[in-house]
């Protein structure tokens, strides 16, 4: 079966490549690994600070949401706007055009190659943090663990078919990093990886709902954390989410497929 | 001398000319400046409420702190992010040869070489910020309280820069380290609150060891009238500790940097 001119061997051969070619760059991406200690450097500040009472979670529940938010962050980054920016300016995404294969599952496979070489250094940061705070050690359930596991993953999902949105306007104009900073300045304030969303105000809260961004970190973090969430109704919003972009992206990129080999006759 | 601000002229009159003609990104990066500074007075209001203090500072006071990362922030998009992330692709396409080459001195080039007004807005902001937060705070600054923002300012951006450009030439090595300047963003932006909010080993670690403290905190405490003496010269030495170790850490990657050719 083909979905996409994807098949069971060329899952295989792509993300065996995609893996091999960033085990090159493992030195890199355990800096990126670490360029994510964001939540680490919030979790501090918000454990000495006045306001911890708003939160709704004592210190270990503090502690897990922050590694949470963390790991959930580390396995659903994504880079697709910078890699086919470049790939566009630099005419590499020409002959990618041409193959039966749809060029986006290109970009999914070197983003799963990613997080594989991932894996490692995010399990040493976590290691080092339970070595550094013994008393947040949990072991999720299995049954949480492949839930939280599941909402990440829809998380990448979505990220990845926002970026892609952007990045399809590159066919229109040649610079969608720009519109990316766009789009990353409500993730990082509206996703609850700086603080959950219960410390914010309930209007405010009541607001970032209604947007993507809980939903890439906020909601699968609380369900690894194994803290009270509701399942069903995240699960759903984040499926929502797919169903509403897919089609919209498969769209955007015929619609600049066309445009640009018009360019280049 | 003269020939050096010749080129910075040159330089800079070309770089606003070229950036101006995309007018469209000018907006969307005014728009992300506006939006970034919201989000970030939003998450630091979450820490404030009625008797609540961040590490002992009131929240008038923290704006302060929030407006001298602001202004930071607004230098580093203006000179170093454009500036310094360019080494990276000079080295990996061979074009650092020509830049040694030319009779300038390779690090003034490398660092001045292009400057882009976007981030100059958010400067202009940050300092309203500051003159905003320290008014209410009930700070009053004499002329040469005003000369000491100033110098402090300018050895945190002193710090920042060579922290930035030891970072990009070990490009020189390792050609990607695009990442690795990520790591130090990741680690400035703990710059936006006040150094007291971190518990003791972290702010031990952003005095000394990436001395962040010295960046907001310090010029903070000084609009506010409560800087002591011992740090104010611990900044000014560390500012010109690690811009000495950077240009000496460039000219030994120098000798180890093995041109395309050869």
């Amino acid at each position: 079966m083909r979905i996409f001119g994807l098949n069971r061997k060329i899952v295989r051969v792509l993300l065996g490549t995609e893996y091999a070619h960033m085990l090159e760059y493992r030195a890199e991406i355990a800096l990126w690994a670490l360029s994510g200690v964001l939540p680490f450097i919030m979790l501090s500040l918000w454990n000495g600070s006045d306001a911890r009472g708003v939160l709704g979670m004592d210190g270990v529940g503090l502690d897990r949401y922050f590694l949470s938010a963390f790991l959930v962050r580390q396995f659903s980054v994504v880079w697709m706007v910078y890699a086919f920016e470049e790939d566009a300016l630099t005419g590499r995404l020409s002959p990618y055009l041409l193959q039966p294969l749809h060029p986006l599952w290109r970009y999914v496979a070197s983003h799963l190659g990613e997080q594989l070489t991932r894996l490692p250094f995010a399990a040493a940061i976590t290691a080092i943090f339970f070595l550094i705070q013994p008393k947040a050690f949990w072991l999720p359930s299995l049954g949480h663990f492949v839930l939280a596991w599941l909402a990440t993953w829809m998380a990448f999902s979505i990220a990845f078919l926002l970026q892609s949105l952007i990045a399809s306007l590159c066919f229109w104009s040649e610079k969608a990093s720009a519109l990316e900073r766009l789009l990353f300045i409500p993730f990082l304030f509206l996703s609850g990886l700086l603080a959950p969303l219960t410390a914010f105000p309930p209007l405010v809260r009541a607001l970032a709902q209604w947007t993507p961004f809980p939903y890439l970190i906020d909601f699968p973090a609380r369900v690894l954390a194994e803290q009270p969430v509701d399942l069903l109704a995240g699960f759903a919003i984040q499926l929502a989410w797919i169903v509403l972009l897919l089609p919209l992206v498969l769209l955007l990129w015929r619609a600049g497929v066309r445009r640009y080999s018009a360019m280049g006759a | 001398m003269g020939r050096y601000f010749k080129s910075l002229r040159r330089f800079w009159g070309t770089a606003v000319a070229s950036q101006l003609e995309y007018q469209f990104n000018v907006v969307i990066e005014l728009i992300a400046v506006g939006l970034s500074l919201l989000g970030s007075l939003f998450m630091l209001s979450l820490f404030f409420g009625p008797g609540r203090e961040l590490g002992g500072w009131s929240w008038h006071e923290a704006l302060i702190v929030q407006g001298f990362y602001t202004v930071l922030d607004g230098v580093a998009s203006t000179w170093l992010r454009p500036n310094l992330s360019s080494i990276v692709t000079h080295v990996r396409e061979g074009t650092l040869d020509f830049v040694l080459l030319k009779p300038i001195d390779s690090q003034f080039w490398l660092s001045l070489r292009t400057i882009s007004p976007a981030g100059l807005p958010e400067i202009v902001l940050g300092f309203l910020l500051v003159i905003w937060g320290g008014h209410q705070a009930g700070a009053s600054l004499t002329p040469g309280g005003i000369a000491v923002v100033l110098v402090m300012l300018l050895a945190g951006g002193l710090i920042l820069y060579s922290l930035w450009f030891l970072i990009a030439a070990t490009s020189i090595w390792f050609v990607k380290t695009w990442n690795a300047t990520e790591v130090l963003r990741a680690v400035l932006a703990s710059g936006r609150y006040p150094v007291a909010a971190y518990p003791a080993p972290l702010r031990l670690l952003f005095t000394l060891v990436i001395p962040v403290a010295f960046l907001t905190t310090v010029p903070a405490e000084v609009v506010l009238g409560r800087a002591s003496a011992p740090m104010l010269w611990l900044g000014l030495g560390l500012a010109v500790g690690f811009f000495f170790a950077a240009r000496q850490f460039w000219l030994y990657a120098l000798r180890h940097y093995t041109s395309v050719s050869s």
